[in-house]
């Protein structure tokens, strides 16, 4: 590598990983939405015709994103995420509404979805802020700000309502466990969760019962020279009971009945099975088809375009949130594992671009970029395959949708981009 | 810990999926998936169902048009109810609720409204049917029946029912499948094979192109016609003959063991088991337990033959050598079973085998009968040897025949009398009746014209069967053109023949002489008894004749059974008789006969007990 051009020391890796998943998205987009009238790829009334198109803008952003200096984005980072916050406000007023969300602009030949671009600047200011020198994540008026930073944008994309998109800022939390935010506070998030979860399977009752046995095993089978304070253990188990209580209340009064059925059939709460089927055919009937799909592809798959429940739009948003079944379906077991290991690559190859890096901006963007792409792809595919709850997240660089392709790409070439310059680091 | 959080999470991701594309991508996959894709439906294109054709060519099964109006319950428009209803010949209540049956099963899809409307009904809609949008008519097939007659033999075609279902993977649900007679035994080369078009569905259920550009589907085969033995005018002839009286009939070709004509009374016409009617026929019929009509008297009543057993005696007794046909007894207007007498109607006196079978002595056979058992030290080997020469003439067990149902009859053999006497405690003497065939003997109708045409062979036959020729190979199985030999040695039959020609010439029969025709036959005059509220009653003896002609050169064989016809000559021997006479002459020259069989019936016999009323048997009637 000469080093010269903006090219020069870009990873070629992860641009060869990157090229091959959206060369395979497109391929299940195009088997999805083929109908026999259609004739040419380049067809742009037709919905693959359209992906190719925007993925062409894609790329014009992604020659951008490399000609520009790579300090441009550390400089602007603040400014991108003011007009970011801006643009999800302007939605309150100016939004388009599709499919009961207000989450686009029109501008005409394209609808532009703000909450996608708000990704990107969040993450870039999130680096922006911890990188600075001042900063120390340790002290607790600087994690508010961390916290305030990747708050402000889920709260503002809840309403439209779009909880799914609200949902991914979360990961940007995985940025600040790098960084030093205690590690602990991811477990005590997994706890809530289990929590959550045994409360609505089991009640408050055998959860505070089963607590209680789990702390008198650990308090038998411990060593003797280890010494736990009786005190802050029983504080735990009262704090989670309240929490299970309250879980109770939340689950009963806050959520609609649309969320419940949700947790229903993803947690099987429900038993009757008259009324489960019920459920099956309208909250769940898009995880039932696309469970069906995948299975019906056994281990070699149907074959490209003969998917017969792809073709027969069995699986509803199949070019969109539920691409990954059509890869089930006409790929098999083969294609399934390709991308899930294709997707496993890119990920633990971009850890690995972010741990080289010498300027911690860079390094912190990294983790940001690698973050929301794997809580994507964690949410996305777990629900598909039927092990999350419905929750509407595009599967990046696959699923259909001009704002997801860009704005992913942009999301991740800048990293790719500062990892290109990291020799020319310190400036 | 910090820098590995990340990637142990993608890590465990990453195995989380593979663990639940595992399962279901390997585990619960089935490779039968494509039977229950919802998104792949199979379209059937029938082909025509194949005519069947009588012995000489001419049809006696064809197909017709019917016409079934349907409608897409989505794409009607708002309509002259009232007109409608008219021109269908329904009401509006029934409008309403087909309107609401076929919209809950599906908006989009088609429906049965009006199935099966007339030629006349269709007519007179045709031309209105533009101002009702969302209905159209749609053609389909029905069975079509040149002949009011042999209903039981020809069978009927019915949607196939669930076992079948369930055992066949040809057919599916609503499709229509032989259920009795020919239509059942040779369904498969009737139908044909149906053509299949994949098509793939979109989620509504609407087409959306064929499947894998249709390399899966394949084109119908056309069913193949039959051609079978029957002889259709003799066929209906007899139906007419056998007006108002219970029986079978069968006639066979004896040289080829062809049946010309299969006849059970009562019969109805098989066109009611096609079109609109058809349930409300089926029910009548099928729960007529008196009369039975779909009881296919020719192969499945098993009365006790009567006397046309005592010629199979006969020859058994010559074939064992235990008398000759000058060999004589003596009746005494009866013979004597130990110390009692039992009567005979032959007029008494010395019988030789020409006298005892033209007069149907029971004196003589029941020493015939005797002479067979004395011939071995043991009983048991008398009957074996017995046995053995009548079960070679096709009684007393399935014939084998291309008829899908049958029945055995019965010929008792030494188990059979162990177990209702106990070992060792019969002889000849205790089952003397066998002599003159009552007792415990039994047979169909098609078994004693099968053993007639035996008789007329001079010591063998051809398994009767129905098929003549299939499609343009025309070849039928070939163990229907395999001769089957009894027992008997040929020289033994001209006697016993004598004897039957006889029966015309002097005998019980004389009466029914065709001019220019030989007939050798044989009268039966049976005993027969029902249990009514648990008592048992003697009705009128059932009438049973059999006989084949010319003598020389036999064409036709026939056994007539006639319930409560009283003796053999009266209404078996009338219709035998005719029936020859027609066959082998073309007409009828003793209309008086004719006539009196067309006429007589006897509905008054069958009416007897059950009029709760005393009643008398065996009445003359003329």
């Amino acid at each position: 590598m000469s080093g010269k051009g903006p090219f020069g020391r870009i990873d070629w890796i992860s641009v060869i990983l990157y090229l091959l998943l959206v060369f395979i998205g497109w391929i299940n987009i195009y088997s999805t939405s083929l109908t026999d009238s259609d004739g040419s790829i380049f067809d742009f009334s037709t919905l693959y015709g359209k992906q190719l198109f925007f993925f062409g803008i894609a790329v014009l952003g992604i020659i951008l994103v490399l000609f520009v200096e790579s300090n441009f984005f550390e400089r602007f980072s603040s400014i991108f995420y003011m007009v970011s916050i801006a643009l999800l406000l302007g939605l309150f007023v100016f939004g388009k509404t599709i499919a009961g969300a207000t989450s686009w602009y029109n501008l005409g030949f394209f609808n532009l979805q703000p909450s996608e671009l708000a990704k990107v600047a969040t993450a870039l200011a999130l680096a922006k802020f911890l990188s600075d020198i001042q900063t120390d994540i340790r002290t607790r008026k600087h994690q508010m700000y961390a916290l305030v930073i990747i708050l402000l944008p889920a709260l503002l994309i809840l309403p439209q309502p779009d909880p799914g998109s609200s949902l991914i800022y979360f990961s940007l939390f995985f940025v600040l466990f790098r960084e030093g935010f205690p590690i602990y506070y991811l477990g005590i998030l997994l706890v809530m969760v289990a929590l959550f979860a045994t409360t609505l399977m089991f009640g408050t009752v055998w959860v505070s019962i089963g607590l209680v046995i789990l702390a008198l095993l650990i308090y038998t089978f411990k060593k003797a020279s280890v010494k736990i304070p009786i005190l802050p253990v029983v504080g735990a188990i009262i704090v989670s009971i309240l929490f299970s209580l309250s879980v109770n209340l939340v689950f009963e009064h806050v959520f609609e009945q649309r969320h419940r059925d949700r947790f229903a059939l993803w947690l099987s709460l429900e038993k009757d099975e008259k009324k489960l089927e019920e459920i099956r055919k309208t909250i769940g009937y898009n995880t039932y088809q696309s469970e069906k799909a995948i299975e019906s592809g056994g281990f070699f798959g149907k074959g490209f375009l003969e998917g017969t429940r792809t073709k027969g739009d069995f699986v509803p948003e199949q070019h969109t949130d539920y691409i990954f079944s059509s890869v089930g379906e006409e790929w098999g077991f083969l294609g399934t594992m390709t991308v899930i290991l294709l997707f496993s690559i890119f990920f633990l190859r971009l850890i690995h671009l972010a741990e080289r890096q010498k300027s911690d901006f860079s390094r912190m963007y990294g983790y940001g970029v690698i973050s929301i792409l794997v809580f994507h792809y964690f949410i996305n595919i777990g629900m598909v395959i039927g092990l999350l709850p419905t929750i509407g997240v595009p599967l990046p660089f696959f699923s259909y949708g001009g704002s997801g392709l860009i704005f992913f790409s942009m999301l991740l070439f800048i990293f790719l981009k500062l990892d290109s310059n990291r020799l020319k680091d310190g400036i | 810990m910090k820098k590995l959080l990340l990637s142990s999470i993608i890590v465990i991701i990453g195995f989380t999926f593979i663990g639940r594309l595992s399962y279901l991508q390997l585990f619960r996959f089935s490779p039968d998936q494509i039977l229950e894709d919802p998104a792949i439906k199979k379209i059937y294109d029938y082909p025509e169902r194949g005519y069947i054709y009588d012995r000489d060519g001419k049809l006696m099964v064809g197909n017709q048009p019917a016409y079934d109006v349907m409608v897409i319950p989505r794409e009607v428009k708002p309509l002259d109810t009232l007109e409608f209803c008219t021109l269908l010949g329904i009401d509006k209540a029934t409008f309403v609720s087909k309107m609401n049956v076929a919209r809950h099963y599906s908006p989009r899809l088609p429906s049965v409204l009006v199935p099966q409307l007339s030629k006349e009904d269709y007519a007179k809609l045709q031309e209105k049917m533009r101002h009702f949008t969302g209905f159209y008519i749609q053609k389909r097939s029905l069975r079509y029946y040149n002949t009011h007659s042999a209903a039981n033999v020809l069978g009927y075609i019915s949607e196939v029912n669930e076992w079948e279902l369930k055992n066949n993977p040809y057919y599916v649900a609503g499709e229509l499948k032989g259920h009795t007679g020919i239509e059942k035994q040779y369904e498969e080369e009737l139908r044909g094979r149906k053509g299949v078009k994949h098509i793939q569905k979109d989620r509504f259920n609407r087409d959306i192109g064929p499947y894998k550009e249709g390399r899966l589907d394949t084109l119908p085969m056309p069913g193949n016609e039959i051609q079978i033995t029957l002889d259709k005018e003799l066929q209906e002839y007899g139906e007419q003959l056998m007006h108002g009286k219970r029986g079978g009939v069968v006639a066979i070709e004896p040289k080829t063991g062809e049946i010309l004509a299969m006849i059970s009374g009562p019969t109805y016409d098989p066109a009611l088991l096609v079109g609109r009617e058809r349930s409300k026929n089926y029910s009548k019929l099928h729960y007529d337990s008196i009369a039975k009509p779909t009881w296919d008297r020719s192969i499945l009543a098993q009365p006790s033959p009567g006397s046309p057993f005592k010629t199979l005696n006969a020859l058994i007794a010559l074939q064992e050598g235990v008398v000759t046909p000058e060999t004589t007894f003596r009746c005494y207007h009866g013979f004597y079973v130990g110390n009692t007498l039992r009567g005979c109607h032959c007029g008494g006196g010395i019988k030789n085998m020409n006298s005892g079978i033209y007069e149907s002595c029971n004196a003589y056979f029941a020493g015939v009968f005797r002479k067979i058992y004395e011939k071995y030290p043991t009983t048991d080997q008398g009957m074996d040897a017995w046995e053995k020469h009548m079960k070679s003439f096709g009684l007393g067990g399935y014939l084998g025949t291309d008829l899908p149902t049958g029945a055995p009859g019965r010929i008792p053999d030494k188990t059979y009398y162990d177990k209702w006497y106990g070992d060792g405690r019969w002889a000849a003497s205790t089952i003397i009746s066998n002599s003159i065939g009552q007792g415990e003997i039994a047979a169909t109708p098609l078994q004693l014209a099968n053993m007639t045409a035996a008789i007329a062979n001079r010591g063998y036959f051809y398994t009767p069967h129905i098929i003549k020729k299939i499609g343009g190979s025309g070849a039928i199985d070939p163990k229907y053109t395999e001769p089957n030999y009894t027992t008997i040695d040929r020289k033994h039959f001209d006697p016993v023949i004598e004897g039957m020609a006889n029966v015309y010439q002097y005998g019980t029969a004389k009466w029914l002489k065709i001019p220019g025709v030989d007939i050798a036959g044989k009268t039966g005059t049976v005993e027969n008894f029902v249990r009514i509220d648990g008592e048992r009653m003697q009705l009128t003896d059932h009438s049973v004749f059999v006989c084949f002609a010319p003598v020389e050169n036999p064409q036709i064989a026939i056994a007539v059974y006639i319930e409560n016809g009283y003796f053999g000559a009266r209404y078996a021997g009338h219709i035998a008789s005719l029936l020859i006479e027609k066959y082998i002459n073309g007409e009828i020259t003793r209309t008086d006969l004719e006539k009196k069989m067309l006429e007589k019936t006897l509905e008054h016999e069958y009416a007897k007990p059950y009029s709760g009323e005393p009643f008398k048997i065996n009445q003359r009637e003329w």
